[in-house]
């Protein structure tokens, strides 16, 4: 799957998961889950905006360092034998794994879970290459098996599907005959993977932080099924964001802390694991060859620009969680693999605003997503730098709008000719008025009105019966 | 103590009684007020929609307007927020940074007024009946004024406070979103209000005209029963 996933448009996609109670109830349902367990996450700790402090500090500090870091891990990757790879752009990257899997004669190929995969359209270029592909996140996999349905949450891709529709996606597709208790369905998924586990050549992973200091790369999951993936196939390649580094364990312990009590608000997942290269000799399981991707698509172009602070994410969707916009339209509707507010940012800058410029509109600028970001990203005011430079650079607003901003800037700075125009306004809206409001408005109060009653302009004004109770000051 | 009245388009237009009982509550506590007359918008409907520099002409505006304040008091959480972000806007421009920086520090909202800066809690108000507050987005999380709405409707005699359902998911209305985007907007303020009605709240309290006018005109255009309030409204009741 390539970042951007529908021809449909940003109205079009809207409606269409609007009308989709199901999933609305997932999502609400799994927001309001997730926002209680978070909290209270964040709690438990204490101090959390010394945490979110530090945890920004630490994301700016490799920032402004990323060209240190990145060598660093690089020479020991090398040292302790693996292969890295940078990749400039998405077909580079998906274009040297396959490259590596046919070296190696790869005929199946074990994922875990990872969202750069994804973005690099990595599954499709495996598969035209012959290669049989398996997702063993339970989301993913979910979503492979449902005739490769497109992620909608970074986090839990799988998570506008209810129980009710998965039993039934597995009923269909993987001859499963029982009920749709969660257990028993996990149990279903857990015996076919389980075999693909053992017969796969390649095991692919994301990478949630690479550590500089030592080489690693460090895996966050609460299945499991990456450690399968990283100890069976004798061929491990691991793919990651090139911003996706820390210094040493000593960060990566502040960062698995603010991932994991944001994205599942738990302490720690059940399984945090940290590979240095290919197995050693004595080890008993670990790849024989280990290849790391480091992929840039488009992020440096972000590196010292008003955006780069997006470049702070860590993935845990504690934003999308949040966001009172989401929660309606669901992941799908942004068209992009990266949804919400975090997706809103992204996806305009790594994809371009052609096929991304409603989505930073797609925000009342709530501000839940900044409060909610264990890394402090100012994700409001992206948004509205994004809407700045949408009709202010690139003038790609509606002509109409634009002459109605003109006229603001006209009116809003001169009390005579707001006076005025607030006078004609008032008697023009009076044959419209019935009950003190208006039900039906005419021009772009009809937008309005579509939904709600307009409030009558009252029959005095505050300033004139303030000057007229108090004078003029 | 002087107070120079920011009273907001919305309520200068359509809910001037918000804003006369703004007046009356501020009185009673001893202000001396006033109302610069060239303020006109803050500028937020074009900031906020993209079009920063058209915008400027409106704040610098309300800069000049407000030059000679002693303290600036709005009824609107989130223009008093706009004018917090001036000096952001002006950061590059030497002339009107250090103005834009003086209004935004003498500036407050006027619940964070009555309790930050006069130190009261309890105005006196009398009002019967179960409420919900909503707790407006700007107001609350970026300008963080979210106990001083609260310790003051603790205090009106008769009311009793019920919390309101998901209260920190925004209304739907964000300026030209509520029109721009409508299909999400409609959803949002649906689901605002039925959580609203889920507390058999007989008013729904907000210190925003224009969180209160969508989720008001939006009550009643579904005809759910529930009357909306300005937090000055409440405070200056006496029944």
């Amino acid at each position: 799957m390539a970042m951007k996933f529908s021809k449909k448009n940003f109205t079009d996609r809207t409606k269409d998961n609007i009308s989709d109670d199901f999933m609305r109830q997932a999502v609400a349902s799994a927001q309001e889950r997730l926002h209680g367990r978070r909290l209270d996450a964040a709690e438990e700790l204490g101090n959390w905006e010394e945490w979110r402090s530090h945890g920004e500090e630490i994301r700016q500090h490799v920032l402004e360092n990323l060209d240190f870091y990145l060598h660093q891990l690089s020479e020991n990757v090398a040292e302790r034998g693996g292969h890295v790879f940078f990749a400039k752009t998405a077909e580079e990257a998906s274009d040297y794994v396959r490259d590596v899997v046919k070296k190696k004669d790869g005929k199946k190929v074990v994922k875990s879970k990872s969202m750069v995969t994804e973005e690099i359209n990595l599954n499709a270029v495996l598969e035209e290459a012959g290669c049989e592909v398996i997702e063993t996140d339970l989301g993913e996999y979910i979503l492979q098996v449902d005739d490769h349905d497109p992620p909608s949450h970074i986090v839990a891709p799988a998570l506008h599907k209810n129980r009710e529709q998965i039993r039934e996606v597995f009923e269909g597709k993987l001859d499963y005959h029982k009920t749709s208790k969660p257990e028993e369905l996990a149990l279903h998924a857990r015996e076919k993977l389980r075999q693909e586990f053992l017969d796969a050549d390649i095991g692919i992973t994301g990478c949630n932080f690479a550590i500089a200091e030592t080489g690693s790369i460090s895996l966050v999951t609460n299945e499991g099924n990456a450690r399968l993936v990283s100890a069976l196939p004798k061929t491990q390649i691991t793919v990651m964001g090139m911003e996706r580094v820390v210094p040493s364990f000593e960060e990566f312990e502040v960062l698995v802390s603010l991932l994991t009590r944001s994205a599942v608000g738990q302490k720690l997942t059940s399984y945090v694991t940290a590979l240095t290269g290919p197995r050693d000799e004595g080890d008993v399981d670990g790849p024989e060859e280990f290849h790391l991707v480091i992929v840039d698509n488009g992020r440096s172009e972000i590196l010292g620009t008003e955006f780069q602070s997006v470049l702070q994410c860590i993935r845990c969707a504690a934003c999308v969680n949040v966001c009172p916009v989401y929660r309606h339209i669901g992941g799908h509707s942004y068209g992009s693999i990266y949804s919400g507010p975090i997706g809103a940012v992204l996806s305009p800058l790594l994809g371009g605003y052609d096929d991304f410029k409603e989505l930073p509109f797609a925000s009342t600028l709530c501000g839940a997503c900044t409060d909610a970001c264990p890394v402090k990203i100012p994700l409001h005011e992206l948004l509205h730098t994004h809407r700045r430079i949408i009709v202010e650079e690139e003038g790609r607003s509606p002509i109409s709008e634009r002459l109605a901003m003109k006229a603001f800037g006209i009116g809003a700075a001169s009390n005579p000719l707001y006076s005025m125009g607030s006078k004609v306004a008032s008697t023009a809206m009076k044959p419209l008025t019935k009950n003190d409001r208006i039900s039906k408005g005419p021009g772009p109060l009809k937008d309005w009105t579509d939904l709600r009653e307009f409030p009558a302009v009252g029959n005095t004004r505050f300033r004139d019966w303030f000057y007229d109770q108090k004078g003029g000051k | 103590m002087k107070v120079s009245l920011f009273i907001t388009c919305l309520v200068d237009m359509f809910y001037a009684d918000a804003g006369k009982d703004m007046v009356e509550v501020l009185e009673r506590q001893g202000c001396e007020l006033s109302f610069p007359k060239g303020q006109v918008c803050c500028g937020q409907p074009a900031y906020n929609s993209g079009y920063v520099e058209n915008s400027k002409s409106a704040m610098k505006n309300m800069i000049k307007t407000f030059e000679n304040a002693e303290y600036v008091v709005t009824p609107s959480g989130s223009c008093a927020t706009m004018f917090k972000l001036y000096p952001d806007v002006f950061k590059d421009d030497p002339n009107w940074l250090p103005r834009a920086q003086e209004l935004a520090d003498k500036t407050y909202e006027f619940t964070q007024f009555l309790v930050n800066v006069l130190q009261v809690e309890n105005v006196g108000a009398k009002l019967k009946g179960k409420a919900t507050y909503h707790p407006s987005c700007h107001m609350t999380r970026l300008l963080g004024a979210s106990e001083e709405p609260k310790k003051l409707l603790n205090q009106v005699e008769g009311l009793e406070m019920i919390p309101l359902p998901n209260a920190h998911n925004c209304c739907g209305f964000g300026g030209t979103f509520s029109v721009k985007m409508g299909d999400i907007s409609e959803q949002m303020v649906d689901e605002k209000v039925n959580s609203a009605i889920v507390t058999e709240a007989d008013y729904l309290i907000g210190a925003d005209c224009g969180c209160l006018m969508n989720i008001g005109g939006r009550a009643e255009r579904v005809g759910k029963p529930i009357r909306v309030m300005h937090i000055a409204q409440v405070l200056n009741s006496r029944e």
